[in-house]
């Protein structure tokens, strides 16, 4: 009988193989690449909103402390997204007229909430809890990145699990002074040594944990 | 999983009239441990009359405290310094009274207390952003402010006193 198969099928056979394992891994470092890409989580992508609020301008321009308007951060879970009132405390006053703050004026006067879009919107399956970070010394700008600089907001992370577990194993990298919580500019010393003796001290003082495990977050 | 049928805080609720999952308090409702009874304490009156003192000892911590509060919250119509000039003001905010002048200097510390927490002129009430422990943390950080401007040299520490005569001779 003769055969079937050619000798260089030999090498087809063999290129194929070597052509489903690289093929696999490529597929798989694709969609991994796409999954952390901003296509994917939103990264420095910015949300349009009813009012094109800049937290640059009222930041930067201004010097309001992020708690001014955020004034639950230090006690509770979230926050907080400040209501109507806090905006018109000076809107009620200047920018009287301005076509862009008709939303917040409307909102005022019907008592109807503003509806703003979430940036940082993490899956329902995550408990996250804004006093533990800061009261541990975790700076705002960490996470929310140098939101002083954005004119409308945006995530400046990925928010993803990998993320956060790279703070969660190593906590003592992130920390600063509870002082310095809402700092934007703030930097730990240049000294390496300084650093480190400050990265002790703080996680000594604040009895800084590194915590891993699931039912940290998920429960 | 991502989005699951439960309300977050602040989201929107189908359920409800008013779309608010976080439902405000029913009129009338006081919170555990919120009754609010110490008169001084929370409303900084004192049997009908604006309070003259503090409802606990004022001490270094609540004045460093005080600044801190006062900073995020006062600074951007009062200023710093408390002369009102904060950069809201600066940006065409009504000026407001400056803490130096006679008439502040003189107000019972149950004014401020009263003012942060119901809004006093332009100023809003700021009872829903301030904690009542916090608001007489920055009424005494107000008295340390007005206090700075009228302190002779011979009450200052012998080692500031050297440092203004070190600054003088130059």
């Amino acid at each position: 009988m003769a055969q079937l198969f050619h000798t260089s099928a030999n090498m087809i056979a063999r290129l194929s193989l070597l052509a489903v394992v690289l093929g696999a891994g490529g597929g798989l470092t694709a969609l991994l690449t796409v999954a952390k890409s901003p296509y994917n989580t939103q990264q420095n992508m910015p949300v349009d909103q009813p009012v094109p609020f800049s937290h640059k301008h009222h930041v930067k321009g201004l010097g309001i402390d992020c708690l001014h308007c955020h004034t639950s951060v230090e006690q509770g879970a979230i926050a907080g997204i400040p209501p109507t009132k806090t905006c018109m405390t000076c809107h009620s006053q200047i920018w009287t007229e301005a076509p862009m703050l008709e939303p917040v004026r409307e909102s005022f006067r019907t008592n109807e909430s503003l509806e703003w879009v979430r940036v940082h919107d993490l899956p329902d399956y995550v408990y996250f809890n804004h006093s533990i970070h800061v009261n541990k010394g975790i700076g705002c700008v960490t996470c929310h990145g140098r939101v002083d600089e954005m004119p409308l907001m945006m995530k400046a992370n990925t928010l993803q699990m990998s993320w956060c577990m790279d703070c969660h194993w190593h906590p003592e990298a992130n920390l600063r002074p509870r002082s310095e919580i809402t700092n934007m500019t703030w930097a730990p010393p240049a000294d390496p040594d300084e650093r480190l003796a400050l990265a002790q001290r703080l996680v000594e003082e604040y009895n800084v944990q590194s915590k891993v495990s699931c039912s940290v977050c998920h429960r | 999983m991502h989005d699951q049928p439960k309300l977050q805080p602040l989201e929107r609720s189908e359920f409800f009239s008013d779309h608010r999952a976080s439902r405000p308090p029913v009129d009338g409702a006081v919170a555990r441990g919120e009754l609010h009874e110490d008169e001084l304490f929370y409303t900084g009156f004192e049997n009908g009359e604006l309070a003259t003192q503090f409802p606990f000892a004022v001490t270094r911590e609540v004045v460093e405290h005080g600044r801190q509060r006062f900073n995020i919250y006062c600074t951007p119509c009062h200023g710093q310094l408390g002369d009102g000039l904060g950069t809201v003001v600066q940006r065409g905010f009504q000026r407001p009274p400056s803490y130096h002048i006679d008439r502040l200097r003189q107000a019972p510390v149950g004014h401020f207390y009263n003012v942060i927490s119901n809004g006093k002129g332009r100023m809003y009430s700021f009872n829903d952003r301030i904690q009542p422990n916090d608001r007489w943390a920055i009424v005494s950080y107000i008295r340390a402010l007005q206090l700075s401007r009228h302190v002779s040299v011979n009450d200052l520490p012998p080692a500031v006193v050297a440092e203004l005569n070190a600054e003088a001779a130059q």
